[in-house]
Order: structure tokens, then C-alpha cells, then sequence
């Protein structure tokens, strides 16, 4: 096995995606080939509808694939049991919690739930690798609140804690800045390049953010409707890669800026 | 870890009460006791052999009865909300004591269809428990089936629904051809009773009940984990079919043996979970389980204490007073906190 591979955390070879029913397979999109490297910060971008949140919920196990590889870790994603997936890979979703009557520190304490015992009795390190997610977020403040009494802002900051104290290679964040203002979506994707740079996790997230994406991402995945392309993102800006990532008659994408502007 | 340790002090104070109220349960009813003739009685030592035989084969069995039906319906109760994550959720939302209902319906009332002497045969307690246990069972065999084919757990609850609708609706069809009688034996059975229990019952009624709470106890880690949601369940590696199979076991033993043993008791399995929530203030299911049980168990007991109407020769049924006493309590509860916990 060369370097190479051994650096790759996630990897897909000519994977397709959708959904199947009794009698058809819609095929959302295929020949979807990805090498993400360890200890990257990893935007998905793409319109609406492109197949984002299917691609993710296929490599996170939720949905299956349709044919095609995964490898996780350098072990194909279906040799994986529900226990060892927890352990390898963390997820924030879009969808809410369904008990908010759980303290901050209650409910990232449930991040250890993939190593604690039977009853589910944090030991001490549970306990101080709960405290150093805490940390880590700088959420202190938050730690004895109900999440209830929470802004969505800060619950997204719990959120990802959570995913943090799971302690796992890789965390998968589906869309996480929707429903927050311009200043909370700088701070939790400023906050996901700092994780990565002081952790040496890997981190992906979709995203509709593409200029926040540019600026703080070490790759980018774009998915428009005839392929599915990752690289740095100025070799994306570089390749013109944006320019086709919506119909052009209502934005473009300004190379100089990095970013879209409305066409007057 | 110290959150243990906040929740000590009113875990002594719950089990004082629950003592109290137990003693408090055996010294009331319908003939007075003098307290020293109770601890005789207990201790076997007692002069006086009818007051210590209406202890040891009555009052006792009853009050023991009493704290297994509020603590398993309290706990049963408990994992259905979290399980459907609906406050309205109760032990019976999986269509248990319709089942149940539908097997005593069947025995009582359809006992004019099967004949004279074969229904004074068909009508005896027993017959009427293994009815209520066998319609229990079916229905819950059915769910089982059912879920097990399920990916949603809301649909689960929704063909819960549907289950009862459909027996209550054999139920009607069984009373409109039944006579008077039979009719009112249906619905004395409808009000529930913890006095019916030989110690022989009450030793089987024990046996299926620690299973059931055992169970409840195995589901506590995951009952926890499903506070997240499913999917978020599930990426903690919480394998959900079984844990949910699990769930759905110890609640159809524990409200399932229940309604067999005692009928079927409202009201205690949807409320004391929200009390217990409101007064401890938290969603840790290793702290709602005990407390639950302690919370059940007391409740049940004042309520038969009510039910017996102390010194008159009146019992007034069960299923009345856990009504009666309990929605105002659990309207006060809410009202006062203003904040609907779950």
C-alpha cells in the first residue's frame, strides 16, 4: 500500500447514488470518485437538489449505495458494525434533538456513548474527554444550561462538542449553518478549521456558504449535474469550476472575489 | 460523578414515603385495626385470628399488589414516551389493554354464545386472567410482527392506535348481544382491582414483573441514547430494531400482566412519568427508572388507601380514584411550571 492511500480517511471508487424502490432505481448520481485526505476541513457544495445530503447519508451509512466502493479508513464501509462506525465517524445532522430537556454536559456526555458500559456510567476519561471537547468549543458558559434555554447558534456549538467527545477520525456535518445569521456561519465554519488544525480530525460538511467555503476549506467537493469534481479551492476557481455550478442567468461567479454576484 | 449524588437525598425521601405509605395502606380498611394488632399480625404473633388473617391474606397481598401495578405502569408508561417521543404516550398505546379487553369480552360476554353450563365453567378468575393475558399476547404478537417490518417507530404507534380501535369495536358488537348481566360483570372488570390476589397469583403476577422491570433496566442506555433521535441513535452505533424490541418486551410484560392480574388501571402509566420529570428535572433515564418506580409505587398506594374509604364497608373502584386524584394534580403541576418537560 503506498503512501498515498494510507493518508486517505475517506475513499469512493465509481460510486453510485439513490434511492431503490420494489420496482426501479433512481440513480441520484454515479461514477463519484473521492480520495479525502486525513486532517483536512472539507466543504460539499452544490444546488439544490444535486444529491448533497444523499451522497452523505450513503458514505455515513444511513441510506445504501447503489454500486461502487466506500472505504473508510482503509476498510470497506459494509465491514463495519454499528459499534466500529460510531468509533470512526461522528455525525451532526440538520435534524433537531428530540429531548431539549437535556443539560449541555448531558447531552454531549452521550457522544461517549460508543465506549461507556451497559448502563452507560461515564468513567473519569469519558468525563475529562468531555470536558476537553468542551474546551475545545469554548462553550464553558453553556455547560450546565438545558438546551432548551439554547440560541440555535449555540446549539450548533453543542452539537459539534458532541460529535468532538465521540472522538472519532472523522466528523460529518450535514449543512450545518443553515438557520443562522451571517456572523454565526463565519464563526461555527471558522470554528470547524480550528478544530481540524488543533485536532487533526477530518472534518466534512455540506454547505450552501460557497464564499465562506473558499475561503476557509483545504478541498472542496462540487457537485453539479455531470460530475462530481474535488480539489483546492483555488483550483476549482482556477478550472471554472463555479461558473457552472448554477444556471447562469440570474449569478455569476466573480473569479477575482471568490464569490457569486447577482448579474444587473 | 456528582450528579449521582444531587439526586441521593430525594431517593431516601421517596422510599421513607413509600414506607409510610405502606404501613399506612395495611392500617386502613374496612374494619380498624389498632396499630399494635397490625405489627402482631405482621410479625405473626397476633391474638386475634380473624384481624391477623384479613392482614396477612388481604390487606397485604393488596398493598404489595398495589406497589408492583403503580411502579410497572409508571415505568411502562415511561419507555413509551421516549420510545415514540410523545408526551401523550402510555403503556397501552401499543394496544395492550385492548387486547386484554377483548379477551375478557370475549369470555364474559360471549359466554351466552357458548351455552349455559360451559359459560359457569368459562367464568371463574382464572379463565378471566388467561383471557386478558392471551389477548394481551396476540396483540402484541401482531405489533411485534408489525415492527418488525417498520423502519418508522411513529407508525408503529398509529398501528397501536389502530389495534384498539379495532377491538373496541368487537367489544361493542359483543355487548349489543349480551344481557344485562354480563354487561355489568365487563364493566366491573373495567374498573380495576388490586384485592383480587391469592399470594399464589400475586407470586406468578412477581415473577413476570421482575422480568419486565429487568428488561426496563437492560433498555436504560438506549432509552437514553433515543433521546437524541433515531438517526443520531443510530450513528452512536446503537443497534435501534433491537433496543426498540427490547422496549416494546418489557413494556408489554409489565402493562400486559398487569391489566391480566388487576384490569386495567388508567391514568398512572401516562402521569407519574411526567410528575417524576417536572419534580426531578431532568431526562436521564438511570435517575427516571428508580424514580418512577418510587413515584408509582407511592401513588398507587394512596389511591387504593382512597379507594377503600376507610372504616365504611364501601370500595370504590380503583380505576375512579387514579383519575379523580391524579388529573388534578398533574393540571396543577403543569400550570404551576408553566413548562411542559419531556
Amino acid at each position: 500500500m503506498n503512501k498515498e492511500t494510507q493518508n486517505n480517511i475517506l475513499k469512493t471508487v465509481n460510486l453510485t447514488i439513490g434511492y431503490t424502490s420494489k420496482k426501479e432505481e433512481t440513480t441520484i448520481a454515479s461514477n463519484i470518485n473521492l480520495a479525502l485526505k486525513k486532517g483536512e476541513l472539507i466543504g460539499l457544495v452544490g444546488a439544490n437538489g444535486i444529491g448533497k445530503s444523499t451522497l452523505l447519508r450513503t458514505v455515513t451509512q444511513v441510506q445504501p449505495k447503489l454500486s461502487g466502493t466506500i472505504v473508510l479508513n482503509q476498510k470497506p464501509l459494509e465491514n463495519y458494525t454499528n459499534l466500529d462506525l460510531a468509533k470512526t465517524m461522528s455525525l451532526v445532522l440538520t435534524e433537531t434533538i428530540a429531548s431539549k430537556n437535556l443539560s449541555v454536559f448531558e447531552l454531549i456526555a452521550l457522544g461517549r456513548q460508543p465506549y461507556t458500559n451497559w448502563v452507560g456510567n461515564l468513567s473519569q476519561k469519558d468525563i475529562t474527554i468531555v470536558n476537553k471537547a468542551i474546551k475545545q468549543t469554548n462553550i464553558e458558559n453553556l455547560k450546565h444550561k438545558k438546551c432548551f434555554e439554547l440560541s440555535d447558534g449555540q446549539l450548533q456549538k453543542v452539537m459539534i462538542t458532541r460529535a468532538l467527545a465521540q472522538d472519532t477520525d472523522l466528523i460529518i456535518l450535514d449543512e450545518p449553518t443553515t438557520h443562522l445569521d451571517m456572523y454565526h456561519k463565519a464563526y461555527i465554519l471558522k470554528l470547524l478549521q480550528s478544530l481540524v488544525k488543533e485536532t487533526g480530525k477530518t472534518i466534512l460538511f455540506s454547505s450552501h456558504e460557497i464564499d465562506l467555503a473558499i475561503q476557509l476549506c483545504d478541498t472542496m467537493i462540487v457537485m453539479t449535474k455531470e460530475e462530481v469534481i474535488s480539489n483546492t479551492p483555488c483550483n476549482l476557481i482556477e478550472q471554472g469550476v463555479f461558473n457552472t455550478l448554477f444556471p447562469e442567468d440570474l449569478i455569476v461567479f466573480d473569479t477575482k472575489t471568490g464569490s457569486f454576484r447577482v448579474k444587473k | 460523578m456528582s450528579e449521582t449524588n444531587t439526586y441521593k437525598i430525594p431517593f431516601v425521601i421517596l422510599t421513607l414515603i413509600l414506607l409510610c405509605c405502606f404501613f399506612a395502606n395495611i392500617s386502613l380498611g374496612s374494619v380498624s385495626i389498632p396499630q399494635k394488632e397490625i405489627f402482631n399480625s405482621l410479625l405473626n404473633v397476633s391474638n386475634n385470628q380473624s384481624w391477623q388473617y384479613i392482614i396477612q391474606n388481604y390487606r397485604l397481598p393488596k398493598a404489595f399488589t398495589a406497589i408492583l401495578v403503580g411502579s410497572g405502569l409508571g415505568i411502562s408508561g415511561l419507555l413509551m414516551q421516549t420510545l415514540f417521543r410523545n408526551p401523550l404516550a402510555g403503556p397501552f398505546v401499543l394496544g395492550i389493554t385492548s387486547g386484554a379487553s377483548l379477551g375478557v369480552a370475549l369470555v364474559i360476554l360471549g359466554a351466552g354464545v357458548f351455552g349455559g353450563i360451559l359459560s359457569a365453567l368459562l367464568i371463574s378468575k382464572w379463565t378471566i386472567v388467561i383471557a386478558a393475558s392471551l389477548g394481551s399476547f396476540l396483540v402484541l404478537l401482531a405489533v411485534l410482527i408489525v415492527s418488525s417490518r417498520v423502519r418508522d417507530t411513529m407508525a408503529i404507534l398509529i398501528i397501536g392506535l389502530m389495534f384498539g380501535s379495532i377491538t373496541a369495536a368487537v367489544v361493542s358488537v359483543l355487548s349489543y348481544f349480551s344481557s344485562a348481566e354480563q354487561l355489568q360483570q365487563y364493566i366491573f372488570w373495567g374498573f380495576g382491582s388490586l384485592g383480587n390476589l391469592s399470594w399464589r397469583e400475586l407470586g406468578i403476577f412477581f415473577i413476570i414483573y421482575c422480568f419486565g422491570i429487568l428488561l426496563s433496566v437492560f433498555s436504560i442506555k438506549g432509552l437514553n441514547t433515543l433521546l437524541l433521535g433515531e438517526n443520531y441513535a443510530k450513528s452512536l452505533g446503537l443497534n435501534i430494531k433491537k433496543s426498540r424490541l427490547l422496549i416494546i418486551l418489557a413494556t408489554s410484560l409489565l402493562a400486559g400482566t398487569i391489566t391480566a392480574f388487576a384490569g386495567p388501571i388508567a391514568f398512572i402509566g401516562l402521569a407519574i412519568p411526567h410528575v417524576t420529570r417536572q419534580i426531578f428535572n431532568t431526562s436521564n433515564h438511570k435517575i427516571l427508572v428508580p424514580a418512577v418506580f418510587l413515584f408509582g409505587a407511592i401513588v398507587m398506594l394512596i389511591c387504593d388507601s382512597i379507594a377503600q374509604l376507610p372504616t365504611s364497608d364501601y370500595t370504590l373502584p380503583i380505576n375512579a380514584i387514579t383519575s379523580l386524584i391524579g388529573a388534578p394534580v398533574v393540571i396543577w403541576l403543569l400550570v404551576r411550571k408553566r413548562k411542559m418537560i419531556f
